[in-house]
This record gives structure tokens, sequence and C-alpha cells, in this order.
């Protein structure tokens, strides 16, 4: 075995054994960091093959981009935050779809196996450096694999749109109310939308201003209502929504939490 | 691969002075308990019970993070283009143009659907 | 372009010829370069600062104050390192060294200088160079955006998690109007190496070339490093200290040092693609023929390097902290659509260059459409204000003392008593909100 042939087995052991870890933590975020792990390996194994470019894409586009967007999606859904005690039958990370996701990722992994040996059989490929840079590549997307590239574009139209269509039942026609959240679907409270709401609607064009009434509107924690509550009630700055949420906010603890539902509504 | 020896190297280096700064700090510092200091910093008051799980976040950031992974990969798919370009001629020109356009017309939605408002 | 005495300019093929000591060498001069860089910026951006107020600023420790960093590190060091008791203790203490190593990598890929000769041996000042170093950066970039968000994450407290996905939001929006603006700098030089693309500068600085490119870069350039005006994620006035308001001693250290070092290593990247790198501005490469060979360069570098660290400087002393919805309607209405059609035209210009038309013609045809799409802008924006804003804002305001809307912004009352100083004849309760609200 060449040395490059011992790196390349090492991280894809590293690449598996922190996929394992992925589906079996009971941490969600941990899970997500476990998968970022994985993915480095894939973009190191990338790297060893001399897929340059594509090994930083790798790293980009999944581990800063992919996850990332994991990430948000754990914190702003109900998803369990913090460890998960193990919990016998209504285990709240058991979604009841272990076989199911069990079959479906080893047909993936056969599609993907089979795929490869119809494609390439037994043929070797001599690996040179600066063979998987940008411009080789560039070269042979852009003049023989045109038309996959061109679908690509309409696969992430049909992927924005659909991210929207999904994620913002709230906005869309003119005569609704743009930003307003609906708190069954976004879980709850929006804390960020109320301090921005306020800031935005109490907030001055002058700095001074345009900070008491963005960090008034906070509703969380006390100094910063204790801002707004001056901003709010004694300077007369008339916004309504940051002003309702500040103040029943300054009452501190779970209060703060609906304050601020109010606010950002 | 000599070329990535250096960039190892420096990670290394960097990694040993961040880890080692970081267990550092645990023995140069004193050690005084309290309970007050143990708590989440709130500003003084009592920290808020349960605040990560209790408060979630608008589904604005969701989309965000969407609109990310898309225009990253136009970016990815744009750089090389760009190297190769000389070599190609117009033709990769107008293959470029209408990938723009067509992430464009999803961009133009988002925007009149009011994706991109942060009210 | 290579001046005929020295050694001829590096290229891609220039790297990976180094012995272990070389290798060695160049990782710890640049490692000591970016703390020596990162001490001083703090004690230059603290006196810019200072005098632009009308402060003297750090003086004390050292001669002029020069040791203000390293006291500063010092005393960190000495303080306790509170790890609280609610927080995720291992991604608790990932996240500063997350956030700090990344920003060390990226800048291996900076050049310094030319070739020179070290001990015998002819070697490019630069750690060293791939065909995708650019992306390097980027990438690079994104994975110190994780260090934030775990910071955040990890605290478990509201200020720090607020501040965490403000901050992971807004440099993923940047990152995008940052991407772009690099597409043009590849599509002239034809590559993605730092090396090259300072070569391909040799006639004509990038920034010169593609002012729309190097704007674009500048404006997110102050978004990627979560600096003013773009500071929303440690917005005090808000969050106390965003992500990192939970850290102490050592581990509040390594963010600091990281926002610092992303500062050089932006500055370096914005250096290297659009202002030449190390070669010596066009009148004294003109006049004088060394300028751009041997140890020389490195001193050009440097200068542009700490034009830019100042200009951060100068703008944090000048500009007050946008809106959260300001921030993102700036990158994403306005940075990613105008670089794209900035793409768009370039490449267009270039292919017909390429394909042998006539240079004049095109010229008028550019001039012909960069109109066309102002009008329409211009256009775009009347309608929208006429059918938009008017209905937002109305119903906030009809209730209040004040309908002077500045522009469409809602404005404070102006009647309000500390905006016209009424408070002197009022009485003593007035005085006093006069400095409440002043004071926050």
């Amino acid at each position: 075995m060449t040395g490059q042939e011992i790196v390349f087995t090492l991280l894809g052991v590293v690449a598996v054994g922190s996929a394992v870890m992925v589906v079996t933590t009971r941490q969600l975020v941990h899970a997500a960091l476990w998968l970022v792990v994985s993915f480095g390996a894939l973009a190191g194994g990338y790297l060893v093959l001399t897929a340059e470019f594509v090994a930083w894409v790798q790293v980009l586009i999944y581990v800063g981009a992919v996850v990332v967007l994991l990430l948000f999606g754990i914190m702003l859904t109900r998803a369990p935050i913090g460890p998960v005690p193990r919990s016998g039958e209504d285990d709240p990370l058991d979604s009841g779809n272990r076989w199911a996701a069990l079959a479906v990722a080893v047909a993936t992994a056969a599609v993907l196996i089979t795929v490869l040996v119809m494609g390439f059989r037994d043929s070797r490929i001599r690996l040179e450096a600066g063979g998987g840079g940008a411009e080789p590549l560039g070269g042979s997307l852009f003049r023989t694999w045109v038309l996959p590239f061109e679908v690509l574009s309409v696969l992430l139209l049909a992927a924005l749109v659909g991210a929207i269509v999904l994620s913002r039942t709230d906005i869309g026609a003119e005569d609704d109310e743009p930003g307003t959240d609906i708190p069954a679907r976004t879980g709850g409270p929006a804390p960020d939308g109320g301090a921005r709401v306020g800031g935005a609607k109490t907030g001055a064009g002058t700095d001074t201003g345009g900070r008491t009434g963005s960090g008034g509107s906070k509703g969380g924690g006390a100094k910063v209502d204790h801002s707004a509550e001056i901003a709010g009630a004694e300077t007369d700055v008339k916004g309504g929504d940051g002003k309702a949420g500040a103040a029943e906010g300054s009452r501190g603890g779970a209060d703060g939490a609906r304050g601020r539902e109010e606010g950002g509504g | 691969m000599d070329l990535y020896v250096p960039i190892v190297v420096l990670g290394a280096l960097a990694f040993a002075f961040a880890a080692g700064s970081v267990l550092m700090a645990a023995f140069t510092g004193p050690k005084r308990w309290n309970r007050a200091k143990l708590e989440a910093y709130e500003c003084g008051i009592e920290p808020t019970p349960q605040p990560v799980g209790g408060g979630r976040f608008p589904i604005k950031y969701y989309l965000t993070a969407m609109l990310f992974i898309v225009f990253d990969i136009e970016i990815i798919f744009l750089y090389p283009w760009a190297v190769a370009f000389e070599s190609m001629g117009i033709f990769a020109l107008v293959e470029m143009a209408l990938f723009i356009v067509t992430v464009l017309v999803a961009y133009a939605y988002i925007w009149r659907r009011g994706g991109l408002e942060w009210d | 372009m290579s001046v005929p005495l020295a050694a001829p300019d590096p290229t891609l093929q220039s790297f990976g010829q180094d012995p272990w000591w070389l290798i060695g060498g160049k990782v710890l001069a640049i490692f000591v370069f970016l703390v020596l860089t990162v001490l001083l910026s703090m004690w230059v951006e603290r006196r810019i600062i200072g005098r632009m107020q009308l402060r003297v600023g750090p003086n004390r420790a050292g001669p002029f104050g020069l040791l203000q960093g390293l006291a500063d590190g010092v005393k960190l060091a000495l303080k306790e390192d509170i790890v609280p008791r609610q927080v995720d203790k291992v991604v608790f203490v990932l996240a500063p060294v997350v956030s700090a190593v990344p920003a060390f990598v990226s800048f291996i890929i900076i050049p310094f200088g030319p070739t020179v000769s070290i001990f015998g041996h002819q070697t490019p000042l630069q750690g060293t160079d791939l065909p995708v170093a650019v992306l390097l950066v980027l990438a690079m970039a994104s994975m110190g955006a994780y260090g934030i968000v775990l910071a955040g994450w990890s605290s478990m407290s509201p200020y720090s998690l607020l501040g965490g996905l403000r901050s992971a939001a807004q440099i993923i929006s940047y990152e995008i109007a940052m991407g772009l603006s690099f597409v043009a700098v590849f599509l002239f030089a034809g590559t993605m190496s730092t090396t090259g693309i300072v070569n391909a500068q040799a006639d004509r600085w990038f920034a010169v070339m593609l002012l729309p490119s190097f704007l674009v870069y500048v404006v997110t350039m102050m978004g990627e490093s979560n600096r003013i005006p773009f500071d929303l994620p440690e917005g005090e006035g808000e969050l106390v200290g965003g992500f990192h308001t939970e850290y102490s001693s050592l581990k509040f250290a390594m963010f600091f040092l990281a926002e610092y070092i992303n500062l050089a290593t932006l500055s370096a990247l914005a250096t290297t693609l659009f202002l030449g790198g190390w070669r010596a501005p066009a009148p004294i490469s003109t006049v004088w023929e060394g300028a751009n060979s041997g140890w020389w360069p490195v001193l050009w570098f440097l200068a542009k390097l700490w034009l830019f660290i100042f200009f951060f400087v100068w703008l944090r002393g000048s500009l007050p902290r946008v809106r959260y919805d300001q921030l993102m309607k700036l990158g994403w209405k306005i940075l990613m659509p105008f670089s794209l059609g900035w793409i768009l035209l370039v490449a267009t210009i270039r292919g017909l260059r390429n394909e042998g038309h006539d240079m004049t013609q095109v010229a008028i045809w550019a001039a012909v459409v960069i109109g066309a799409v102002l009008l329409l802008s211009i256009a775009w924006d009347l309608v929208g204000r006429g059918r938009g804003d008017g209905g937002e804002i109305v119903p906030d305001l009809d209730g209040g003392a004040a309908p002077e809307a500045a522009g469409g912004f809602p404005v404070p009352p102006l009647d309000a008593p500390h905006y016209h100083g009424v408070a002197r004849e009022g009485a003593d309760v007035t005085a006093h909100k006069e400095v409440a609200s002043g004071s926050h």
C-alpha cells in the first residue's frame, strides 16, 4: 500500500465512523457536528484523489452551507435541544421509521454502487496532480455536459420556489401583511422578530434613538427592557408594538417570551 | 500533494496554539466559586428559565440558509466557467446566461413573495 | 515584466519544492506575522479611534503604548476561566478553537512577495499555492462561521444564541456577494491561484479594471468581518456581547484573535485580488526597475495591507451601526443582483473582444445596456415605493404625534422633550428622563 492509499483508507474509516455517530448520538446538535466531520473526511478523500476543486466545494457547500441549514432547522423547529434521555417506547428521537430509513439507505447505496460498477468496470484512471482543478473541470462541464448543467438550473429554481412555498405560507398575496410569523409554524414566539420590529418602528433615524428602541424591545432581559421603558413610556416614542412587547417583557422571566410574541406579531 | 503540506502544518500549529491557550486558561486564572457567576448572563436578573428550548427562531433564518445554498451552488459553477472562459468562446457565455437567468427567475419570485424582507 | 537580473515571477509550478526546514520556517513566519499583526492592529485601532474622538488612546504599556495588545493578552490569561453551568461543555470549549484555526489557515495562500533566495534556496515568499487557492479562503471563512454559531448555541443563553444565529445569517448572506465579486477577477486572470492572479495584474490592477467588483468586495469585507457598521451579531446595545457573552479569559481571547486575523486576511485578499498583491504601485514601478524584485515587494504588500486595516478602523470611527433589515437588504437585494449583472456584462464584453469584434461598438452597446438597466431599476424603485412602503408605515404613525416621515422612515416625534431641550424649562422629572434615555 502506498501512503496515498493508507490516507484514503483512514479518511474512509473516519467518514463512515462519524456517519454512524450522526445517527446514534442522543444530541441533535452533536449529530450535526459529526456530520461536519464526516463531510470533512469525504473532502479529504476527494483531495487524495486529486479532485481539488470538488474537495473544496464539498467543504464550502456541504460543511459550510448544508450543515448550517440543518443547524438552523434544529434551532427553529420543535426538535429537542440538549441531550435527549432514552425513554423506551415514546422516544422523541425515534420517529418509528427506522426500518424504512434502513431500506432507503441500502437502496441508495445499491444504486450508487451499481452505477459506479457499470460505469467504470475495471478501468483504471491515472491520477495526476492538477487534473481536478477548476480549468479542466470548467472545460468539460461547459463543453461536454451542457444539458445536465442547464437542467440543474431548473432544479435550483424548483428548490427555491419549494423552499419559499413551504416556509412562508404567511406571506405571499399582496393584501397580506408581510412578515407576520404564524406561531404554529415557527413554533412559538419569535425573539428576533420582536427585536427587529421594535428596532424598525421605535428606532429613530438617529443612532441613539435606534439603539434604545431596538435594544428595548428585545424583551428578554432586564437591562434592555429598562431602556425600553424609558424609550417607550417617557420619551413617548410611538412604537406601538415594540412598546407593548417591551412593557410586558420587562417583568422578566418567562413573561419575556410572551412579550416578544406580541412585539413580533 | 506537496502543495498541501504547508496547509496541514499551519493548521496543526494553529490548532496546537488555540487548544493550548484554551486549556491553559483553566490553570492560569484564579478559581473563585460563586453561584451567580455560573449562571447565564442576563444583565443581573435571574436567568430566564429554559431560554433555549422555549424560544424558537423566525423561519426567515431557515430561508436565508436555503437561499445561501442555492446561490452558493451557482457561484461554484461560475468559478470554473470564469477560469475556463477564455478557451470556450461565446457559446459558454450563452450557456451561463441561460443558467443565471433561470436562477434569477426564482430570485425574482422570492423577492416578489417577500422572502427577502427582514421587517 | 520581470526585471532581467531577478528571478522570474513565481508560478504555480514554483511551489511544492521547498525542503522541510523551509516549509517549517515559512509556516512559523506566517504564524508569528499574524499574531504580531493582531497585537499591533489592536493598538493601532485604539490609537486611531482615540485620535478621532479627541482622546489619547492607550499610551502606557511600552513606548507609545505599543505593548498594549500584549498586556491585554496577559491580562486575559490571568482572568478566571468561567464555564457557566448550563453550557454544553464540549462544544463550548471547541467553539473558540474552531473559530481561530480556520482564520490562521487562510493566510497560507497569501503572496507576500516574488521569488527570493533564502540560504541559497530560490523560493516564492508565500506559504503555498493551489490551483483553487481562493476557494480555500472562502471555505475557511464558512468554517469560521461555525465557531460563532456553535459558541452561540453552546452557551445556552438567549443573547448568545441570538447573536450566533444573526452572525451566521449575516456571514452567509455576505459570502454570496463576496463570492460573486471574485468571478470577474477569475475571468480576467484565467486562474484561481493567488500567484497567477498577482501575475495577471502586472500591467494594470484589477481594482482599476474591475472597479465595481472591487467596491462590492469592500462592502462584503465589512459584512464578513462582523465589524461596524455591520457588527449586529455583537451589538452591545441589544445583545450585550452577542455570541461571546458567556466567554471569558483566553477563550474570549481566541474569538478576539480570530476576528482580527480575519480582518488581516480579508485585507490581504483584497490586496492580492484587486490591488496587485506585492507589486509596487504604478509611479514607483515605472521609475525604479528593481521595485518588484527581491525583498522590496514585502514592503509594498504590507503598505497595502495596512491601508486596508486603517480603512476598517476609519469606518469604525465614522459610521453608526446599520439595522438588521437594512443589512440583509443591502446584501440580498442590492449587492447580489448587481454583481450578477456585472459579471454577465464583463463576460459579454470579453467574449466579444475575443471573437474579434470592434471594441468601440461593443463599448457603445455596453453603455446602452447599462443605461437601460439603470432606467429599469429606477422605474422599479418608483413603482415599488408607490406600492409598498406607504401602506406599511402609515398604520404605525397615524396614532402618533409625529407624521413627519423622513423619506418613508419612521422618525421619533420631534416634539419629544429631549430633542428640543424643552427639559430646561420643565420639571426635574423631565431632566431625569433626558439623561436616562441618552445614556443607553
